[in-house]
Order: structure tokens, then sequence, then C-alpha cells
């Protein structure tokens, strides 16, 4: 910068351009002073006078006594709330019905049973597929819900009081119950717990692997392993191991196993005991919702609509279906009752049937 | 003078720049900084909202190590779709506690607000030590080490301190019980020596094995324990009498 140029106050246009120079010069290089476009700075106050109106129409600043209100009202719960009785304004004509009808009232009326499936699917989706698979196909330790094998009941009633209150749940009205780890309480030696194990699986009709010593006994009640069920399974899983759903205590004698079939999982079974977990639902999901999962998985399921049936029914002449019969129920089951866009497509109808 | 035409005189007046320049920063500063001292005025006064405990804060920086704020984020917003995927959305009250807070940005995996108690302690264990074994498209990183690291339970007392120095209300009792109420949290299962962390944390504390080895505090119980503790301290049904929307109110 030339010393000069301090003191210079006469406007100096640059020749090509026609636009006046800052007067500053580098070697011969002078410097335009081109304004800013005004395009721009009309756009940068328009933006400080919006900030401005923000600022007093919409909630904004915490101050003494609290936030800024603004003038408007507007928050976002309000807007939540006026978005969610979009939905129950749509809903109203179900819901009107839904809350107040029975289960046996929905199961019976069309409209307010699609109306439940459709809800409890979604519901199904994002609060129980993490655990029971998308289809409900269960996994190890956690049901499937597509047969019509229930460990706590399959009755509406009772699958809505297991979704409100879970398993083992902490909730003081939840299912508990607990099977004792044999092994490792030293309650049975590893060769007894071998041969109830040959057992339970001679039960099922499974081939009885592992020790070898009973293979091909065709006699059941000749096993070794029954005095010792009788002993000290029977109490819970029934005499005829055929379970009991107070306890929640599976049917030994189908092929549906929920920690693994064959003879190392059912040994690990007994040895440690088993003791799944679901959470009570009651705290998360709104009456309404659980309902309607409640008629959902009751669908799944297989739907048991006759009165609970009691211990002695269940010990009667109730045929356990074949796995092929049961898959064949399920997959008839699945296509009836769920809409198209739910995955069980591409779950083999195999897999539906038979719990790992 | 029109002061778009005359900048000028502030750039030649380097003195009269420098006030200038310190009026703007300060008026920008004052806008974004007061608020921060106001903080509480926007925090909704609600019921149940506890420090963490021991173990569930040693949970709490496993999950800032691990990085699990960079796929999960912890803020339910107020809006439809995500009120009726993960429940109630957060309030301010519920993360008032977290230093740092773990509200994140970005969900590649779910939102984690409200985790707790949502699945079962093996069902955890099972995601974390092979994700694909219970989401089979799931992406996650497998955790299974955690179950094999013993958790550093030693300086926890330090922990609640430095805590307790960025406001949360950490008593003194519970800094010198630090390392005994973790122990006991995740292995007290008979309750025998529960009383003490139930006077210093409340009844809603969950005093359990949380990682199916009851013999060894692993930083997978310390997880497990964070994260079924998450959202679980509002209960909504007490909740309900209390106007969260200030507003509403007034109307």
């Amino acid at each position: 910068m030339s010393e000069n140029n301090e003191h210079n106050t006469e406007k100096e246009i640059d020749k090509l351009t026609g636009v006046e120079t800052t007067g500053h010069e580098w070697d011969g290089l002078k410097e335009l002073n081109n304004p800013l476009p005004r395009w721009w700075l009309w756009v940068f106050y328009a933006c400080c006078l919006w900030a401005f109106g923000y600022f007093i129409v919409y909630p904004a600043w915490p101050v003494i006594g609290g936030a800024t209100k603004g003038t408007s009202g507007y928050t976002q719960y309000k807007e939540l709330r006026a978005s969610q009785d979009e939905i129950i304004k749509l809903q109203r004509e179900y819901l009107d019905r839904f809350e107040k009808a029975s289960f046996e009232e929905i199961l019976q009326d069309p409209a307010l049973y699609a109306f439940a499936n459709a809800g409890g699917a979604s519901a199904f989706k994002d609060n129980c597929a993490t655990c029971h698979g998308t289809g409900a196909q269960g996994g190890l330790g956690y049901p499937n819900l597509n047969d019509d094998d229930w460990l706590w009941g399959g009755h509406v009633d009772e699958i809505y009081t297991t979704i409100l209150h879970g398993i083992r749940s902490g909730d003081i009205d939840g299912h508990v119950s607990q099977m004792p780890a044999f092994g490792k309480e030293k309650i049975l030696t590893s060769h007894e717990i071998n041969e109830v194990v040959d057992y339970v699986l001679a039960l099922s009709g499974n081939d009885h692997k592992g020790s070898n010593d009973h293979k091909g006994s065709d006699d059941i009640s000749m096993m070794p392993g029954q005095k010792t069920f009788k002993q000290n399974c029977a109490s819970c899983h029934g005499a005829d191991g055929k379970g009991d759903k107070q306890f929640g205590a599976p049917n030994l004698t189908d092929a549906i196993w929920l920690y693994g079939g064959d003879h190392h999982d059912v040994y690990k079974t007994v040895y440690n005991a088993r003791s799944g977990v679901m959470p009570a639902w009651k705290t998360r999901l709104d009456d309404n919702t659980i309902r309607q999962l409640t008629v959902y998985l009751h669908e799944l399921g297989g739907g048991q609509v006759d009165e609970i049936e009691t211990d002695h029914a269940m010990e009667g002449d109730v045929a356990i279906p074949s796995v092929e019969e049961a898959a064949e129920m399920v997959a008839e089951t699945v296509i009836d009752a769920v809409e198209p866009q739910t995955v069980e497509e591409d779950i083999p109808v195999e897999e539906i049937g038979d719990e790992q | 003078m029109n002061p778009l035409k005359n900048h000028a005189f502030l750039e030649k007046h380097s003195l009269v720049l420098l006030i200038a320049i310190v009026v703007t920063v300060l008026i920008g500063g004052i806008i974004e900084i007061i608020p921060l001292f106001r903080q509480e005025t926007v925090i909704e006064k609600v019921e149940g909202v506890r420090p963490y405990t021991p173990l569930e804060l040693a949970g709490y920086n496993i999950y800032i190590r691990e990085g699990c704020y960079n796929c999960h984020s912890q803020q339910i917003r107020p809006l439809r779709d995500e009120v009726a995927r993960y429940g109630h959305y957060s309030l301010a009250a519920e993360s008032m506690y977290d230093h740092p807070f773990q509200w994140g940005s970005k969900r590649t995996g779910p939102d984690l607000a409200r985790v707790g108690a949502k699945y079962s302690d093996e069902w955890h264990v099972a995601h974390l030590v092979n994700p694909r074994s219970v989401v089979p498209g799931s992406i996650m990183p497998t955790y299974g080490f955690l179950l094999k690291n013993s958790a550093k339970l030693y300086d926890l007392e330090d922990h609640l301190k430095a805590q307790k120095t960025l406001g949360v209300p950490y008593s003194d009792e519970m800094a010198v019980w630090a390392v005994k109420d973790a122990k006991v949290q995740a292995t007290d299962l008979d309750r025998i020596d529960s009383d003490g962390i139930i006077s210093r944390y409340g009844e809603n504390v969950n005093i359990r094995d949380f990682d199916g080895n009851p013999k060894f505090i692993s930083e997978m119980d310390a997880l497990i324990a964070y994260l079924q503790v998450l959202g679980t301290m509002v209960d909504f049904e007490v909740t309900k009498g209390i106007n969260l929307d200030q507003e509403e109110s007034e109307e």
C-alpha cells in the first residue's frame, strides 16, 4: 500500500470497468470497490427480520421464569397430539366397538377381527419380532407362535394375561415357575440325567442318541429313566410327559423343542434348567394394542376357541398332530389370517411346524 | 452518515473496529450462552429419575467406550411414527444426569431411549455376543468379549465423584459405597445385602445376574444393567397428572 493512499480522498474510477477503486495499490494492481450484490444483501436483511419474527411467534429462549412461549402457542407436543388424533379419528369407527367388545365378540365379528389382526401384526413387528422372529417362527429359547403348542395356554384370555404381565418378568402378576437345575444342584447324577434324557426323547418319538445303552428298546416303560422321570419330572410335566400349562411346563411328547431336541441339548436343559423371560407389556403398550396383539397371536397359533381346557381334558385323547399335520394347519392359518405384506412367505413351511 | 457506505471508517480505525468486533461477538455469545444458565427452567419436573447406580454407570462408560452412540440414538422425538414405534417421547429430565448425554444423531440401529425392560437379559447377551443369532439382518458388530472382560469397578468411587462435580446428585455415602453397591447389584440374587443399595437408589433398581454367570461380574453385566434401566425411570402412569406441556395449563 502506498503511503499517500491514506490521505487520498478523491474517488478514483477504474477506466476499464468503470468501478471505483479502494485506492489500494500493489505494484500497480488496484482493488475494485464492488459493493455486495443487492439481492444477497436483501436476502440477508430478510433473514434477520424473519429471525426476529420467529423469536416472537414461536417458543424461543429460556429466560428467568422459563422459556419464552411465543404468541402462536405452538409446541411439538401439540403437533404430535394432533397427528395422533388424525389416526385415532380414522380408527374411531372400529375403536369404539373394539374397546367395548369382548374377545369372543371380536372373534365373531369379521370387521373387528380384521381390524385387530392388522393392528396386532404391526405391533408384533415393532415389539415382539425381535425375539419371536418377524414371522413369529421363534428361535432357540423363544417359542414359535405359529404352532398350536402353548407353554402358558393358548386361549385368548391366557394369551392376553401372558402379554400383559410377561413371564418371569418381575411383574407381580407375571407367570413364574422355576425348573430345578438337576445337574448343577446335584439332585441327579449325570448317569441318571442321561437315562432320563433317553426316556424323554423316547417319549417324543425321537431316536435316542447319546448314551447308547437303551437304543432300540421298544418298550418305553421298561427304560431305566422312567423311574427318575416319575420321581423328579412328572410333578410339573405330568406322568405322561404332556406338560402342564399352569407351570408353563412344556409338553415333552411332541417334536417341539424350545432349547433343542438332540440328546446333548436336552441334557443341558435338565442339567442347568431353563427359565426364559418375557417382559411385561402393560407398562409399554396400551390396552387396545395388547388386545389387538392377543387376537393376532391367537389366530397365528391355531386359535383355541374352546373354554380353557382343564388338565384332565389335556391328558385325555387330545391328538397330538404330527409335524407335517401341524405344519399344514399352521400354513393354512397363516394364509387365512395374515395380510399379504407380512413376512411369512419366506419361511419354509417345514420350519413353521417345528420349533428348534 | 450511511453505515453501508462508510465501512471504510471502521476498516481504517483499528480501535473502533476492535470495539465493534467485541460488541458483535458479545451479542452472539449472550444469545447462545445465557440459555445454558437457565436450562433447569426447561427440564420437566417428573418423579422417578435417579442417578445411575454404580454398576449402571460402569455400563454407561462401556456404552461410550464402544461407541454405541455412533449407531444408536437415545432420543425419541415427539413424532407420531416414533412414538408408535419406541414409546413415549423422551423428556429432558430423563437424560439430565447423563454427562455426556447420549442422544446421538444417527440411527443405523434402533433408538435405545426406552430399550430398558423391553427384552430379556438372555436376549441382550445373545444379541451382543452375536446379533445375527436373534436378528438375522443385523449389521451390528459382535461384543462377545464383554462376557470375558471383568467390569472395571475399583475406580467407580472416583467416577461418582466426577459426576457429582457436574451436578449429578450423588451423595458422599453413595460414592463411598460405590464399589460395594456395584457388586451387590450384580450378585445379590437372594437380596441379602440389598438394603443399602435400595436405600440409596430406591426400589427401581434391577438387582440380578445379567449375563448368566452369577460368579463373575463382567462388562456384559454392567452394560446390560445400564441398558435395562434406560427409559424405565419415569412412570408415565403417574406422570399423566403432571402437565409436561406447560403451555397448555395457561390456556
